[in-house]
């Protein structure tokens, strides 16, 4: 007998969650003298009001599904990545690398070789915290974490030095070729005579993330690779029992997840309007992607749903502080919230729902 | 005053977590300065009886009376101060203090120790003259046996003034000797007008000390008879609720050539300890070697490195060809490619994967066979799923749904998952680490007569128990394990209980007396090992 039902614990307890943080803001809003109402219909408005917020909050939540992923997959390991930050920017710096010194003859070649650069370069930043763990013991909290600074400080290097072009002011590369520039999803809208998307940078990288969420699906629950990892996740000393390898499901799993997040880097360099690799190109995605794969329960489905509320939450704050006088401060509070409830505060919602679930049935045993 | 109240009197006690109903209406007598005995299969109710008795649960309904007083019992300090005492199965001791820092523990009279102290070391002494107690107060936990821990818990409860004790499978880990020892001093306490409340699963233990006995089955107290009106067949069948077969019913072996010839093997763990000591013996096809020892002295890592996870010293040969033991093919998987299957000692930490359902674990270990993978890449989820679905229907797997999570089902039909995993391999070595521990009655049978079809098939078995009854009754040959070595190997038509446990406890003269202060001084000579793990 599970402790409660499915819908309660893929449904109810986001939602709970969710609500709970909105009080929470609330509290907010009216202690900075704002209207939260008026707030969360700007919010609103900003997150799916007009074509362009609308694919804003799109490339967003691509953004996050591939963080989410990223966690998601390490997570059935039982390893917990917190670096998706840093192996965003070593993927940007990988894809940055290819787009810039590769004449690629057309963007789908381009993307192909960017993604398995980005992917690539983002696996390599793991492989010392995976080893370490793997080996030696070293939490792969803590290395993962430590790394993320020493990939802010390489691609700050990189893009103030070797990367930067002769001239130019800003920390970042020279804008890439065009033949390595993806596609908009407007492009591919105004095919139809469409201009769904507006001048967002949403762009066919957002299929990308879809697929990964189908092949993350394939390779959890239906290959034996994601057999070893669920159950080392699972049981450690189970897995030893078994003959499954903890070194090696240690090192794989991380390489993938670093690879998933360093993939994140194609739809936030090559997509964007201006292709090229800047200094904050992760833009803390890495850290909202734990609370996208917490939230969306480490299934694919759930994280492609949490990625898009969570791409809503982050371009509707940006407009709400664009177009208020509420200092973007608190729109930063707000997220927080959310990702606290939703994420680090999942258990204080669950074990009451569980509880009075358990009630319930014992309710309707005694009942019979 | 023409009768005597009942020592404790339970009216009604009903218990339920979640939809489980643990205690259903349940109602006992126990008289003042007798010993009653409860029986019952695992989450038949016992433990979370006694958690009421002793705070640590509250009962939906129902009245507790001490000595003809209505008691509340919210928590352990009301049962301590309403006389009652509990030994708990994993002792509640704390390692690095010594025995009389132990019983003072929670007991203090003020925020000086010194006078509690002293206060304590004089009760001691006297306890120790009353009920032939002794135990030396100012040695360190972790440095006496496990026999003598128990005694410590004992002191402890008779400190707090408890005239009603309570012991929760006492024996688990004791030799015979020292359960001997054990029913000396409650027969003692007996005699000096305690009551005793005696817990377990062995029905010769009731047989041997108790006057009533209850007997508990599915959360209800089925029947409560004088001891000397039942018999251990009776009172099995009171609680499966039909008749079973006791003894392992079995041809006489027919060996045939060595299948696993075990040479001078040594493992030393992580912290230095040696575990396993020029370990050497052999099992023949079609015959069980079983390991007798108590729990903690080699018989654990024995498996491990034949099951292909600690590396180890020395050789193994398996039919004929050596194994690898250090190199990169002395994994599991390797093991089971040579034709060895592992049903391990731990199910829920080892066995199965609890969070995975039924089907998933019918893979576990096995989940690189041709015949569960539908591509290089994709795994047959539908192949496994009907293979756990048959083997599940031939090994009687209750119920026998393998979507349903192993944490779900009764230990005995998750060891039924695990044990239709290995034995379904054919294999050519089976090891078999503590078959039924949590096991039910009558998942017990089923699982010995599975283990004797396979020997019969030809097979080699090794078999590692801590239940004496059970290696006596399945082995055709016995070894017996005291801290990490091989004392001696012994016919089970030859041998008794007596002599086995004196190897278990390390004497290889077995026809000359011994007396219980020796046995103990080598137990503890053993060191931390026999601790380990209950």
């Amino acid at each position: 007998m599970d402790k409660m039902p499915k819908w309660a614990d893929v449904v109810l307890v986001p939602v709970v969650s969710l609500l709970l943080a909105a009080i929470i803001s609330v509290i907010v809003f009216v202690a900075v003298g704002q209207n939260p109402w008026e707030a969360l219909k700007l919010m609103a408005y900003g997150a799916v009001g007009t074509s362009d917020f609308l694919g804003y909050t799109l490339f967003y939540a691509t953004n996050f599904i591939f963080t989410g992923l990223a966690v998601a997959v390490a997570f059935h390991a039982s390893l917990f990545n917190i670096g998706g930050e840093g192996q965003v920017l070593l993927g940007g710096l990988g894809a940055a690398i290819v787009c810039l010194f590769v004449p690629w003859p057309h963007w789908t070649l381009a993307l192909i070789g960017g993604g398995l650069a980005a992917a690539v370069f983002g696996a390599l930043w793991v492989v010392i915290p995976a080893y370490l763990q793997a080996r030696r013991g070293s939490h792969i909290v803590i290395t993962t974490i430590m790394f993320n600074f020493m990939a802010s400080g390489l691609l700050v290097y990189m893009l103030s030095d070797a990367l930067r072009p002769e001239g130019q002011m800003q920390t970042a590369t020279a804008i890439f070729p065009d033949r390595t520039h993806l596609p908009s999803l407007n492009d591919v809208a105004g095919l139809f005579g469409s201009d769904l998307f507006g001048r967002s940078p949403v762009n066919v990288s957002i299929f990308i993330a879809l697929a990964a969420c189908v092949g993350v699906w394939l390779l959890i629950w239906h290959t034996r690779l994601g057999y070893q990892i669920r159950a080392f996740g699972q049981s450690e000393s189970a897995a030893k029992y078994a003959g499954i390898s903890a070194v090696n499901i240690t090192m794989i799993a991380l390489l993938i997840s670093g690879g998933l997040a360093g993939m994140m880097a194609v739809n936030n360099t090559m997509g964007i309007n201006t292709p090229q690799l800047v200094d904050n190109a992760a833009g803390g995605a890495g850290f909202i992607g734990i609370a996208v794969a917490l939230m969306g329960r480490n299934h694919p489905v759930g994280i492609i749903i949490a990625a898009l509320l969570f791409g809503a939450l982050y371009q509707g704050g940006a407009e709400l502080s664009a177009a208020t006088s509420i200092p973007v401060q608190i729109v930063v509070v707000i997220q927080a919230l959310v990702i606290m409830f939703t994420g680090a505060l999942d258990q204080m919602v669950r074990s009451p729902i569980e509880k009075m679930f358990m009630r319930r049935s014992r309710a309707a045993a005694a009942g019979e | 005053m023409t009768t005597t109240a009942p020592a404790i009197e339970l009216k009604g006690i009903s218990k339920a977590f979640g939809p489980v109903q643990a205690n259903k209406d349940i109602s006992i007598r126990v008289m003042p300065g007798t010993v009653h005995g409860i029986i019952g299969e695992n989450g038949a109710g016992k433990s979370t009886l006694m958690s009421i008795l002793y705070g640590f649960y509250k009962a939906d309904a129902g009245e507790i009376f001490i000595h003809g007083q209505k008691t509340e019992i919210p928590d352990s300090q009301a049962a301590i101060a309403a006389g009652i005492g509990m030994v708990f199965q994993h002792f509640k001791l704390v390692q690095n203090f010594s025995v009389l820092e132990n019983v003072v523990l929670g007991a203090e009279d003020g925020a000086m120790l010194r006078p509690s102290l002293a206060k304590a070391r004089e009760q001691l002494k006297t306890l120790a003259e009353e009920y032939e107690l002794h135990v030396d107060p100012d040695a360190i936990i972790e440095d006496i046996g496990v026999g003598m821990q128990q005694r410590v818990e004992i002191l402890k409860a008779l400190y707090r003034q408890a005239d009603i004790l309570i012991l929760d499978e006492p024996t688990g880990v004791l030799t015979p000797a020292e359960a001997d020892q054990l029913f000396r001093i409650l027969g003692r306490l007996k005699d000096e007008g305690k009551t005793i409340i005696l817990i377990t699963h062995k029905l010769r233990e009731i047989m041997d000390i108790t006057d009533t006995v209850s007997v508990m089955r599915r959360g209800e107290m089925t029947s409560t008879v004088k001891t000397s009106d039942t018999s251990p067949a009776d009172l099995a069948e009171r609680m499966v609720g039909r008749k079973v077969l006791l003894r392992v019913d079995k041809q006489p072996a027919q060996p045939k050539e060595t299948i696993l010839d075990v040479k001078g093997l040594n493992v030393t763990d992580e912290a230095g300890v040696h575990r396993l000591k020029d370990v050497s013996f052999n099992i023949k096809a079609g015959e069980i070697l079983g390991i007798a020892g108590v729990s903690g002295n080699g018989q654990s890592e024995l498996l491990e490195v034949l099951g292909g996870y600690t590396k180890a010293n020395g050789e193994i040969l398996m039919n004929g060809a050596p194994i690898d033991l250090t190199g990169a093919t002395s994994d599991g998987q390797s093991r089971r490619a040579r034709g060895i299957a592992h049903v391990p000692e731990d199910r829920h930490h080892e066995g199965l994967i609890l969070e995975f359902s039924a089907w998933e674990n019918t893979a576990f270990g096995y989940h690189h066979d041709p015949k569960y993978q539908r591509s290089n890449i994709l795994m047959d989820n539908a192949a496994i799923l009907q293979d756990a679905q048959e083997k599940m229907d031939r090994f009687d797997v209750r119920p026998p749904n393998p979507q349903l999570a192993a944490k779900n089902f009764s230990g005995g039909n998750q060891q039924k998952i695990v044990v239709a995993r290995e034995i379904e391999r054919d294999p050519d070595l089976l090891l078999v680490g503590q078959p039924t521990r949590g096991v039910d009655i009558g998942a017990i049978e089923f699982i010995h007569q599975q283990i004797v079809a396979l020997r019969d098939k030809g097979k080699a078995i090794l078999l590692v128990s801590v239940e004496l009854d059970e290696i006596m009754g399945l082995s055709d040959r016995i070894a017996v394990m005291f801290d990490g070595q091989i004392m001696g190997e012994r016919l089970p038509a030859e041998t008794d209980e007596k002599e086995l446990g004196l190897l278990m406890a390390g004497v290889t003269d077995t026809d000359k007396p011994h007396t219980i202060e020796e046995i103990e001084q080598n137990l503890a000579h053993a060191g931390a090992g026999a601790t380990k793990e209950v």
